[in-house]
């Protein structure tokens, strides 16, 4: 038998071993109980209790961008990503759709999550008022100092981007984001954004947007802080703003854009 | 159904009677033949060092890169190469064989290994290299068999079962030729099987003896495990080991009991889990074993490379068995009779205020883990890892890429399921924390710090010692460096662009030095032409 023809038999055997329904059938909160115990025993080791990721992936998304539907989350869970450290999993359907419904609620819209404001208004306080246009890049417009905010629907949470508009410094920054201030042995000095350092060289991004590469070694200033430039905006809007702030941000892209 | 794919094997390009078998004795004389590399520490006593010259302090700085051997696999390439006459044999993951010519980098030969989509692993379907004894090259595979090869063609002369793959047992270390057997470690800490080292005849792949390594009922130890969680209890053997001929030993690290952060379930000391064991070559009975981390709860293992160095303690020359554990403790013990002669932290640490007389950890209050979180030095990745140290004769000293971070650790449910992850909890890095790394060089007997040289991030890679007063090394952000190994001042480096995940090695072909390394998915070649 060749190698080809074992692999399609193997994969005859997954298809096989996918489940009828599209929709996960078990959801109920004694479901959900399951799938948290189950979590908590078997993948909390690699995604995090909250499951906010850690050597596994961040699960804590309103998109997962490998498991959109909840098909490709069971087929996930049960065989694996392959070429990555995700292995499969064999467990009954019954098992894997619990585990798979509380996945769900790891980032998912809550109740308390619900959108209350109004996007358009929220697309004027970005250009206008809250001048996150000068910093933030938003479909196409806008500036680069801070992270494009184009698909931020997809990978953070309505409460999640509410906590970070009203006090950004409240919580550590995902990812590696800090500010530098440099100078080096010739006399030039550079302050800007972090791109990427190592025990060598070190990568800065300034705030007019130029690239700049140094080694360590022809540096006599580097201070390099884990922190972030952006204002706090919870007492510079009123709640009412923040909510329509909120409703543009956490748009996905082509839901409702003009 | 194994394939070994034969590839062009250019007669001119090498001298059949060059290539001698590697007989037990050349292992143990590894030393006399230092243009060869042919055991996964360079020598029996883990020392990861290089006695070769040619590369050097004075002319390092002209080491450039000769060639490279790209992997098809994204997973991790941890591999130490096997050098003997001018070949070189690599495994890649998940858990395929590769010959190639060290002159080249072109392959001689492939064994390539179908594997079954079901396999069961934490970490990733690593594999960290092979043994090589007489004519044949050996692989433990990731589903857990042991496979025997002809070294000229790569023809499968053996297959063996060595554990049930689909109870979460897997093979990731090189296995170990001591006389005529093969030594074996088992992966599979994070799936709750039982741990066991075992041994395979080296002709006929016949088991010849398993120790395992969480004791059964009425053995002693049994009790250091409540109810029937000893059945589960993990302490696998998943890093290579040493050995010494004259205390016919073999001396092998042990991992995390299991489930790795709920030690609730599991009572006691959890005995030999995060253990170093020290059992006969022959028989595979243990002589004496020391315990590290009784009663983890950290996942810290015990699964580092032991380094044997005779060294003088009070006055009086020892054997010893140097010991830089992951918990960031840092022991020197008699390999004889496993007696604690010292011990301190190397690395930051808050689990412990410190090592008693016998060299048992004094636990800190409140550093297990909670559902809230609980913030402990060093990380669950320790201060150190799988990854070698090396020592050098030349020195005298002890090089280790030691880590610096912390982690938040979590308990959570464990319920035991045959062949699923049973972890008991989980962890998270600590806010904020900014992580680094260094070489640090220690003095042997002691654990004194002499020197040590800073890394942007935790290292994930071992380091080589040369007697060309080198000290190899890389960094997860592709560099490989070499620093002055009685200074540590940095005198090369070069950029690779793929992640440091392996070990170094320095081999000789025709009155030539090299170095060899694992970054990213390549291998990669150094050398002064």
């Amino acid at each position: 038998m060749t190698l080809a023809a074992v692999s399609l038999l193997l994969l005859q055997a997954n298809l096989a071993d996918l489940p009828s329904a599209t929709r996960n059938p078990f959801t109920s909160p004694a479901d959900l109980e399951l799938g948290r115990k189950m979590y908590a025993g078997r993948c909390a080791g690699c995604h995090g209790p909250a499951g906010d990721g850690g050597k596994g992936a961040n699960l804590a998304l309103p998109t997962l961008s490998r498991a959109e539907t909840d098909t490709s989350l069971y087929r996930v869970i049960r065989y694996g990503i392959p070429e990555t450290e995700m292995p499969g999993h064999n467990m009954t359907q019954r098992e894997i759709w619990q585990l798979a419904a509380f996945v769900r609620t790891l980032g998912g819209r809550t109740g308390a999550d619900t959108i209350t404001g109004d996007p358009a208004r929220g697309a004027a306080l970005f250009s206008g008022k809250g001048a996150c246009q000068s910093c933030h890049l938003l479909n196409g417009k806008g500036g680069h100092l801070g992270p494009s905010l184009t698909d931020l629907g997809r990978r953070r949470s309505p409460a999640y981007i509410r906590s970070k508009v009203v006090d950004p410094a409240a919580e550590p920054l995902a990812g590696d984001f800090s500010t530098v201030r440099l100078k080096t042995k010739t006399g030039e000095s550079v302050s800007g954004v972090l791109i990427n350092q190592d025990t060598y060289s070190i990568q800065v991004r300034d705030n007019g947007t130029r690239l700049h590469s140094f080694w360590k070694q022809d540096l006599t200033q580097l201070d390099v802080e884990r922190k972030t430039p952006m204002p706090a905006y919870g007492n510079k809007l009123t709640a009412q703003e923040l909510n329509d702030l909120v409703a543009l941000l956490a748009r996905t892209p082509g839901e409702g854009q003009q | 159904m194994k394939i070994a794919v034969m590839l062009l094997v250019s007669a001119a390009a090498f001298v059949a009677s060059a290539q001698q078998p590697v007989t037990y004795d050349r292992i143990l004389n590894a030393h006399k033949e230092p243009g060869n590399w042919l055991t996964y520490s360079g020598n029996y006593a883990g020392h990861r060092f290089s006695p070769l010259t040619a590369i050097n302090d004075r002319n390092v700085a002209s080491l450039k890169p000769l060639w490279s051997y790209q992997v098809n696999s994204l997973q991790k390439f941890e591999a130490t190469p096997v050098v003997v006459d001018g070949i070189m044999y690599i495994t890649e993951p998940p858990s395929h064989v590769t010959a190639l010519d060290t002159r080249t980098g072109r392959p001689l030969w492939k064994y390539r290994r179908p594997m079954p989509d079901d396999v069961r692993v934490c970490c990733g379907q690593v594999n960290r290299g092979v043994a090589i004894l007489d004519n044949v090259v050996y692989v433990g595979t990731i589903d857990s068999h042991l496979v025997a090869l002809h070294a000229t063609t790569g023809a499968v002369l053996w297959d063996v079962v060595v554990a049930d793959y689909k109870t979460g047992h897997s093979i990731t270390a090189a296995p170990l030729a001591v006389k005529d057997k093969i030594v074996v470690g088992i992966a599979g800490g994070e799936y709750g099987v039982r741990g066991f080292l075992d041994a395979y005849d080296a002709k006929t792949g016949k088991r010849a003896w398993r120790f395992w390594t969480i004791p059964g009922p009425g053995e002693p130890g049994h009790d250091s495990w409540k109810g029937d969680s000893w059945k589960t209890g993990s302490a696998t053997t998943w890093v290579t080991g040493a050995f010494d001929p004259q205390t016919n030993l073999i001396y092998w690290g042990t991992g995390n009991p299991g489930p790795d952060w709920n030690g609730d379930v599991r009572e006691g000391d959890n005995l030999y889990s995060d253990c170093l064991i020290a059992v006969d070559a022959d028989t595979g009975k243990l002589k004496w074993y020391f315990q590290f981390t009784p009663h983890d709860v950290h996942d810290w293992d015990a699964t580092e490379v032991p380094v044997l160095v005779e060294a003088e303690v009070r006055g009086t020359k020892r054997k010893l068995v140097l010991f830089p554990n992951r918990n960031a403790f840092y022991y020197v013990l008699d390999r004889t009779t496993g007696e604690f002669i010292a011990g301190r932290a190397y690395a930051k640490q808050t689990w412990a205020t410190g090592l008693d007389d016998n060299g048992r950890p004094q636990r800190a209050p409140n550093t297990f883990p909670t559902l809230q979180g609980t913030a402990v030095w060093p990380s669950v990745s320790g201060a150190n890892n799988w990854y070698s140290p090396s020592y050098s004769p030349s020195t005298g000293l002890l090089y280790v890429a030691t880590r610096e971070s912390g982690a938040v650790f979590y308990i959570g449910d464990a319920e035991y399921k045959e062949g699923e992850q049973f972890n008991g909890g989980g962890f998270r890095s600590v806010p904020n924390e900014e992580q680094w790394g260094a070489i640090r060089a220690f003095e042997p007997a002691t654990g004194r710090v002499k020197w040590e040289h800073k890394l942007f991030s935790p290292p994930w890679s071992g380091v080589l010692s040369t007697a060309g007063n080198l000290l190899f090394g890389t960094t997860n952000e592709g560099q490989v460096f070499a620093l002055h190994a009685a200074t540590g001042k940095a005198l090369w480096r070069y950029q690779t662009g793929g992640m440091g995940r392996s070990n170094p090695i320095s081999y000789g072909v025709q009155g030539k030095q090299y170095v060899a390394v694992t970054m990213g998915n390549s291998l990669h070649c150094f050398g002064l032409e």
